[in-house]
């Protein structure tokens, strides 16, 4: 297609397939295909998959942030986990009920978010005097210090986390629409806790993925990629090294937080033991295993990990070597699944870097070496002799 | 002021066995760069491997098959995973051994389960009384075998050629590759003595006044973290003191913890990333870190 696309003609129905046809009209349709079906999925899938779909909404919104201060900045955070237990525990104190035993300010639900993900904000940029000054992997070692504070205060801060029991999350409410469980009929479907939020999580990811590109695409992705490349470099051409790592920690600790509030959504209850150093390292994993550096990748990573243990449990019985939890015998769920994405992460490392979203490019790249090949070795068949 | 001195005793031995456990990882970060997050995983399976030799070799042998065995796993790991690695990030790298010591650490826990091995050591729970002061047999044993293992090392790192080839090739690769060290050598090196060293560690970790070793030991190998990032994380000195002050650290605020009640259950466990803290704002190379300066 060489004639150039425009609005006039896709008017006739020749002009519009020829669009279709075109790379950047597939594209579209792709999109647009996948857009319908992520719409519609809340009318057929279970509520068990809604629910991990959900979860891993919110492990891409969380690993999106994660992805710009480690891939594109190369600073390493252990930390993400606290703050997504600041968003969470955030919009639970905000929203909360102020008659209730534990501190809530009854705000309404949509200014808690905000304020729960600028509280995670407020937080990364207390950090930030270490987080702009180290880096690489020794900002990794410092934010472990998050983890370990962040996990003290939770347990012990009984007013506002409720301790160990942990609490439960407010419902959300918007304009009058309720997300709870009370049952809606949409198109016969009965709508539930889980098929609302299903949206609420589709429009904070589209946002979040939306708003990183944005970011990396301009000036301060630039810059970003300039600092993991070569810091000196960057100083010099005028980009001001520290106070980018900072801004871009802020940023990442927000991605974070709005990923706590959502998690906090889905679960309905909070719990401090969740928000380890285990959360955290699932977060790294899912950003290598995605892809360093892409929102793309970030979130096929964080699907991929979050939704692994998922799919294992509902397979349980099908899979050989996992078994049931608690039956003995083979790997738990939750084991095969720490099995297969630590060594997802020392592969991808290894055999693939760029992640799982450069697949479709080392491949082609391979098929089109292979074809080349081939079509040299015939030719040298050819040579007269 | 008796209970200051014993708290200040089990907090220098504690410290002396945090100490081993930073120096190894700071010893692999001098030769290779690599922040090594798998060391954790290192410990436990040295412990592991110890434990489960001691029922036909006996303690003494048991320990040394733990120590030969973590350090098998530290070169098999140096050559199997980070040589393997062609890019240049390290913080990629990093985030590889952070892979590693997942997949590592569900194998140990699978294998171990819920079970609590108990080393059969020769000092059981024994106490020593000098003068006032009643301390574990066990912190003493700590303290002394850390002591002779950290002083055999940097007398090897001072006098030895591959102490010589080791810090050569910590100070520039690629000069010590020219001047005929064999940087693959250092390296496996380094990640052998990394993983004898976890294993000592794990030995002094388990036995009393612990219960024993079980699958959550590893995790003590999360506070050598900040003991290396407190004393500079180039620093073999720095390791030495940071893991004292981890110590001391932690030992004080669980033994005053009734004092520091305000703060909530369980400040021994988060003192030592709070001092941590303090010591990166004010020093952010550590306290014997060698600070980055860059000629441009």
């Amino acid at each position: 297609m060489s004639e150039p696309m425009t609005l006039s003609s896709l008017r006739s129905p020749q002009g519009l397939v020829a669009y279709l046809r075109s790379p950047q009209g597939m594209k579209a349709a792709a999109w647009l295909g996948l857009s319908v079906l992520l719409l519609i999925l809340p009318f057929y899938l279970e509520r068990f998959w809604l629910q991990a779909g959900l979860f891993a909404m919110a492990a891409a919104i969380g690993a999106i942030g994660l992805n710009l201060l480690t891939g594109s900045t190369g600073q390493l955070s252990l930390g993400h986990a606290f703050f997504l237990a600041l968003g969470a525990y955030g919009y639970c104190v905000f929203a909360g009920d102020p008659d209730s035993q534990l501190v809530g300010w009854g705000l309404p639900p949509l200014v808690a978010i905000v304020m729960a993900v600028l509280l995670a904000g407020a937080a990364g940029g207390l950090f930030s005097p270490i987080a702009g000054r180290l880096r690489g992997a020794y900002l990794g070692i410092a934010t472990l210090a998050l983890i370990f504070i962040g996990q003290h205060v939770l347990f012990n801060a009984h007013d506002l986390t409720g301790g160990y029991n942990g609490r439960s999350v407010p419902t959300l409410e918007v304009f009058g629409l309720s997300f709870d469980n009370t049952r809606v009929l949409v198109g016969g479907v009965p709508f539930q806790a889980m098929e609302k939020l299903w949206y609420v999580g589709l429009v904070m990811l589209a946002l979040g993925a939306l708003f990183a590109r944005g970011v990396l695409a301009g000036r301060p992705g630039r810059a970003m990629n300039a600092i993991r490349d070569h810091r000196i470099a960057a100083g010099v051409m005028g980009v001001p090294v520290a106070r980018y790592r900072g801004w871009v920690f802020v940023l990442s600790s927000m991605y974070a937080g709005l990923a706590g509030v959502l998690l906090a959504l889905v679960f309905q209850r909070t719990v401090p033991s969740y928000f380890g150093i285990i959360l955290a390292l699932e977060y790294l994993a899912m950003i290598v295993i995605g892809g360093l550096g892409s929102v793309g990748g970030a979130m096929l990573g964080a699907f991929f990990v979050s939704l692994l243990p998922q799919v294992l449990t509902k397979y349980s019985e099908a899979l050989p070597l996992v078994s049931q939890p608690g039956t003995g015998g083979g790997l738990a769920p939750g084991e095969a699944s720490r099995y297969l994405y630590g060594a997802a992460v020392v592969t991808a490392v290894l055999f693939l870097p760029g992640g799982l979203v450069r697949l479709p490019a080392v491949l082609r790249a391979r098929r089109a070496a292979r074809i080349k090949a081939r079509a040299e070795s015939s030719r040298n068949m050819e040579v007269p002799t | 002021m008796t209970t200051f001195l014993e708290l200040l005793l089990v907090g220098v031995s504690l410290g002396s066995v945090y100490a081993l456990i930073a120096l190894g990882f700071v010893i692999i970060f001098k030769s290779t760069e690599v922040v090594n997050f798998a060391h954790a995983s290192l410990l436990l399976a040295g412990g592991y491997f110890a434990v489960v030799a001691q029922d036909t070799v006996g303690f003494w042998g048991g320990l040394l098959v733990g120590i030969a065995g973590a350090a098998a796993l530290g070169v098999a790991l140096e050559y199997l995973v980070i040589r393997r690695y062609r890019g240049h990030d390290h913080s990629v790298l990093a985030i590889v051994t952070i892979g590693v010591d997942i997949f590592l650490l569900t194998e140990l826990a699978r294998r171990i389960g819920p079970r609590i091995f108990s080393y059969g050591d020769p000092w059981g729970n024994q106490m020593v009384t000098i003068g006032s002061l009643t301390v574990p047999q066990t912190r003493f044993a700590a303290l002394v075998t850390a002591a002779a293992l950290i002083g055999l090392f940097l007398l090897a790192f001072r006098y030895t050629s591959w102490g010589v080839a080791m810090r050569a090739a910590a100070e520039n690769r690629e000069t010590a590759a020219l001047m005929g060290v064999r940087l693959g050598v250092v390296s496996a090196s380094a990640w052998a003595v990394a993983g004898a060293l976890a294993a000592v560690a794990a030995l002094f970790l388990s036995i009393f006044p612990t219960a024993g070793l079980d699958r959550d030991t590893g995790e003590v190998a999360l506070k050598a973290f900040p003991a290396a990032i407190i004393g500079g994380l180039d620093s073999t000195t720095g390791a030495l003191v940071g893991g004292l002050i981890v110590g001391i650290t932690e030992a004080m605020a669980t033994g005053y913890s009734s004092e520091l009640s305000f703060m909530g259950n369980g400040v021994g466990e988060m003192a030592p990333y709070l001092v941590m803290i303090l010591v990166l704002l004010a020093r952010p190379a550590g306290l014997f870190g060698t600070r980055e300066l860059s000629r441009v």
